[in-house]
């Protein structure tokens, strides 16, 4: 018995080579343009956000001079300044109000319904963990009594980090005032941080607890 | 398909390297700018919010 098909690259061996390698060159091709793909996700989208906080800062610098007050900020907005020195003595986000897809690749973004900086309840943020300038990259390094410093229009909060937690993607308990505790009414102030976990991945998602150790009102 | 591309090619040695890399660019880009931020939104590999 014949191998089927060998008649065939017996008959027109040149045919047969031509198109094996269009199969070979096509693949190739899909691969580079895959692996260009992924360059572009863990680089070429954080060129958008550096763009994008540099107007977030600008208005926050704008808005300083207007006093215009926190709760007016809305969705899409510039709200604060993020410092967390443990990550870097430059570690420095504008944090937008909101957490749409629009708003995350512009830099961490607040739950609207959460807490704002510094009042009792929790004030939470998510950011991206990998693309988009990636400021949540690496927050799983954070320790216990690690600062995070949340600079608003009229004051400086610092939160002290209190733990870690590692929750499924519906694990909304991590919202409430009282983390992990809904209903309870709260009389400190917390903030909470999400971000996608493990990396590259959407299974899970890290969370990083504070609670607020001081604040200082911000001189003119 | 490339070598036929590279037989399509004018000029000498050098001028075809030339193009060919200007081409290779111009595909790059192409891609880069127009295309990947397209599909860009269909990739969820970094989902950080937590809802219901």
């Amino acid at each position: 018995m014949a191998i089927p098909g060998a008649r065939i690259v017996q008959e027109y061996p040149d045919r047969m080579r031509a198109m094996l390698r269009a199969v070979g060159e096509t693949s190739i091709t899909a691969g580079l343009i895959l692996m260009l793909f992924c360059a572009y996700l863990l680089w070429g989208t954080g060129a958008y956000t550096q763009q994008q906080q540099l107007l977030l800062q600008s208005e926050l610098a704008a808005d300083r001079a207007a006093r215009e007050r926190l709760s007016a900020v809305r969705p899409g907005e510039a709200l604060a300044v993020l410092r967390i020195p443990a990550l870097g003595r430059d570690y420095e986000y504008a944090i937008v109000e909101g957490v749409g897809t629009a708003h995350l690749k512009r830099g961490p973004g607040h739950y609207p319904d959460s807490a704002l900086p510094g009042q009792v309840g929790n004030f939470v943020l998510s950011g991206h963990r990998t693309t988009y300038a990636a400021p949540f990259n690496e927050i799983d390094e954070l320790e216990r009594e690690d600062e995070i410093v949340v600079e608003t229009r009229e004051a400086r909060y610092t939160y002290r980090v209190t733990s870690q937690d590692i929750v499924r993607p519906d694990e909304v308990d991590v919202l409430a005032p009282v983390p992990g505790k809904p209903g309870i009414r709260p009389v400190r102030a917390f903030i909470t941080l999400t971000t996608c976990h493990p990396e590259y991945s959407a299974a899970e998602r890290l969370i990083v607890y504070g609670v607020l150790k001081e604040s200082e009102p911000r001189e003119e | 398909m490339y070598a036929w591309l590279w037989r399509k090619l004018p000029g000498t040695t050098r001028t075809r390297v030339l193009t060919a890399l200007a081409l290779v660019a111009a595909a790059v880009a192409v891609l880069w700018w127009v295309v990947f931020p397209l599909f860009e939104p269909v990739v969820t590999l970094d989902e950080v919010t937590v809802r219901k």
